[in-house]
Order: structure tokens, then sequence, then C-alpha cells
């Protein structure tokens, strides 16, 4: 998916092979900011591989993944990633799991917590252990977590599984938000519906390449009646 | 080296809280590292071997697996919801991290240490007043060499799919020089030779640790990143 522009986030030529399986054979993928692309495909087809090899976290068999024009590995501290896992501590309290975080990222400035646990609408969580949180309070502690450092770059996989209507809306909020302020946004997901008011160009990924890519179209059905029309062939 | 030393601050005391929240682990080991200690006094014959000898190799032999047990638990915890790819996605230094979790590790083992010290001695009748200063010098300078290897080759194994059995086969082939010194060092301050007979030894683990810790510092991003 060549943009016409440098983006901030360029990945050129990315394959990755899981044993004798191809499941992404040349993908390039740019996104500048300001835009919210929404990532969609089949089960199986490494969406959440490609996720990951934009983040630094899996190797990819080739390609090159940059952001701000570095590559990845060493630009980090602009990345915001949510994977499947929330990445929290079950036997430390969501306080504690964010200022970890904060220090890990070197932004724990006095009273940010608070801002954070606020913005997240997780104040009145914030003594309790993880392990005793519901799955959707775990998953806004996780996308607290992944957001704690303003990353000008955000990406996302699944990031509305478990939350509840208001908490999706919510988050759907916050992405508009975030892309409005100039962020960076690639989001998985299985529901077009979820997210959709914040996005603004669509791809779908199978057979280890992109079948289809352009801007948002008007509705969710009119997507995925595209997106059933690419995958038929 | 600010950044350094605050993050690794911040693991070791991540870590640190989980554990003495849940006391699982330590509470293991201590027990671990007891029960070794107590099958050693009763299966000894003390007109064979003198207790100098037997009580020291005991109290090393107990710390030795009483840390494979706490060093399996460091990386562990990290594989719960995922909280390693935090770590890698975080743009930390990665020695720091490294320090951070040898530094916790560290804890543990001097904690077990503290408990499995006091019950070789007095299972074993070993004199603490003639071991003098020597003692905790020794139990430091060999846990900071055992401990930093652990930390880099748990962080290799807990990568594998059976994590916990891959550790001890990993660790204990590196164990044994700093063991061999430690345990040769202990029986001569016991038996009441001055600091001067051992002061080689503890120059080799002054050695060991140096590069081993040296070790971790650089070879850590190699050993979590992809």
């Amino acid at each position: 998916m060549p943009s016409a522009e440098p983006g901030l986030l360029e990945a050129r030529r990315i394959t990755r092979r899981y044993g004798r399986t191809a499941v992404l054979g040349g993908v390039d993928l740019s996104i500048g900011a300001g835009e919210c692309l929404l990532i969609a495909g089949p089960n199986g087809t490494g969406k959440s591989t490609l996720l990951r090899i934009l983040a630094g976290l899996t190797r990819p068999d080739g390609g090159s993944v940059r952001l701000g024009g570095v590559p990845v590995v060493e630009a980090r501290g602009r990345l915001g990633y949510l994977g499947h896992e929330t990445f929290l501590y079950d036997d430390l309290t969501v306080a504690e799991n964010l200022t970890f975080a904060m220090r890990l990222q070197g932004c724990d400035v006095p009273g940010a917590l608070g801002a954070v646990l606020a913005r997240a609408e997780l104040l009145p969580h914030r003594d309790r252990l993880v392990r005793h949180l519901s799955r959707g309070l775990a998953q806004r502690a996780a996308l607290a977590r992944a957001l704690i450092h303003s990353p000008p770059v955000v990406l996302l996989d699944e990031p509305f599984t478990g939350l509840d209507a208001a908490s999706a809306a919510a988050l759907t909020s916050v992405l508009i938000e975030m892309r409005t302020a100039g962020v960076a946004i690639i989001l998985v997901g299985h529901r077009a519906e979820e997210g959709w008011d914040a996005v603004t160009r669509v791809a779908v990924l199978a057979n280890g390449g992109w079948v289809h890519e352009g801007p948002r179209p008007a509705t969710v059905p009119e997507f995925e009646e595209r997106v059933r029309e690419v995958l038929r062939g | 080296m600010a950044d350094l030393v605050r993050i690794a601050f911040a693991v070791a005391a991540k870590d640190l809280r989980v554990e003495f929240r849940t006391r699982s682990t330590l509470l293991a080991a201590a027990v671990f590292a007891a029960l070794i200690l107590v099958v050693f006094n009763f299966s000894r014959d003390p007109t064979a071997v003198p207790d100098s000898v037997i009580g020291p190799t005991a109290l090393w032999v107990a710390v030795a697996f009483a840390a494979v047990v706490a060093l399996n638990r460091g990386f562990i915890l990290e594989r719960q919801n995922a909280a390693m790819d935090a770590l890698r996605l975080a743009p930390a230094p990665r020695g720091a991290l490294f320090l951070g979790k040898m530094v916790a590790n560290l804890v543990f083992v001097l904690l077990v240490e503290a408990i499995a010290a006091p019950l070789a001695v007095l299972f074993f009748d070993l004199p603490l007043t003639t071991a003098g200063w020597g003692l905790p010098l020794l139990l430091v300078l060999a846990s900071v060499g055992l401990v930093a290897v652990g930390t880099l080759l748990s962080a290799m194994a807990v990568r594998t799919r059976f994590a916990e059995l891959m550790l001890p086969v990993l660790l204990l082939p590196f164990l044994v020089p700093p063991l061999t010194a430690a345990a040769g060092a202990s029986q001569r301050l016991f038996d009441g030779r001055p600091l001067s007979e051992v002061v080689g030894w503890l120059r080799f683990l002054a050695v060991y640790d140096l590069v081993f810790v040296t070790l971790g510092l650089l070879l850590f991003s190699a050993v979590i990143d992809e």
C-alpha cells in the first residue's frame, strides 16, 4: 500500500513465514500524521503479525520498517502498541502498573498518573489488583498503558475486545481526538463498525498481501460488501 | 547513566513488589533450601566427614538449587499477559532491564541465604564467630555471579517451551566454578583459617562477577529482542 507522500510510519516489502507458510509476501504500508487506517481481513492472514512487525516486536524475514525515517527499533518511544494481551501484571494494582509503564517510558512526571487514570475513567479502580478487574476494565487499563506516553504513532490490535458499548464509544472518541491532533493510528479489527467514525482509510489483507485499499467508504455495510467482493476474487 | 539507574530501580522495585505481595517464590525457595539442609543433616556420618566440610558444602548446594527456583520466577512473571512485550517496547536501555532483574533476583537469593545460612550453622554446628566478616563478603560475592549468569540464562530459557526445565540445564554448568570457590572458601573460614588463605577464592569470585555482569549488560538486548 504505497503512499504518494512519505509517511510517518513506512513499511517496505515486509515478508514473514511461519514454517512453510508465507503469511506476509512483500507488504508495503505507509501512514501519515492524522490518518487512521483500518486493516481488515479473514483470520490467519497476518494482520496481527504485521502489527507486531510494525511495532518492532517481531522481526520480518525481509523488508524494513521505519518510523520518522529511522528503523522502528530505534524509535520505540514514539510508538504505542496494544496487542491481544494486556501487558499488565496481575499482582499489581492499576495505578502501580501505569506508574511502572510511565517509568519505562520516561514520562513519570508528578500528577501525570491522575490525569491518565481520569482520561481512562479508571480513577475508582486505581487501587484494584489487575487480577480482580473485569475483561473490559483490564482492556481500558491496557489501552491507558499503550497511550501513556502520548505517542505520535499508535498500533491497536482489536482494541474493542471486551469493551461495553459505552467504553467502545468512549474509545472511538479518543481515537478521533488523537487523529485530529495528528496521531497516526493503525487499527486491526474484525468488526468494522467499532471505531468506524475515527477511520480515514481502509485496507484488506489476504493471501499475503493487500487485496483492497482506499479511502473509507461512507458506510460500514458498503465496506463489508467490498470486502466480500474482493475476498470472493 | 541516570536513565540506567532509574529504569533498573523501577524494574527491581516492580519485581520485589509483586513477590512480597504474593510471597510464593520466596517461600518455596526458602523451604526448598531448608529441606536440602535437613536431608544433608540426617544423612551425614560425622565420623567420616567433619562438619566443617559437609556443612558449607550443604549450604551452597541448598543455595544453588533454591536460587534456580527464584531465578525461574523472574521471567516467568514477564510471561504473564505478555508483559515481556511491554519491556521490549520500552525505549529503555536493555542493560537497565538486565540490571533491574538482576538486583531483584539478588535480593531473593540473599534472603534465601539469610534463612539457609543460620540453619546450616545450627545443623552442622559451624563456628560462626570463627568465620567472621569473610562469610558475608563471600555470600555476596558468590551470589552476584550466580544471579548475573542466572538472570541472563533465565531470559533465554523463558522463551523456550520448557522454561522451568531449561534453566537448570543451562545454568548449573555455569555455577560449578563459583560454587566450588564458595564452598572451598567457606570451609576454610569455618576452620578458622586466616582471611589471607581465602583471598584467592574471593578474587576469583570478584572476577567471575565482573565478567558475567558485563556480559549480561552487553548481551541482554540480543537475548530479549527478536
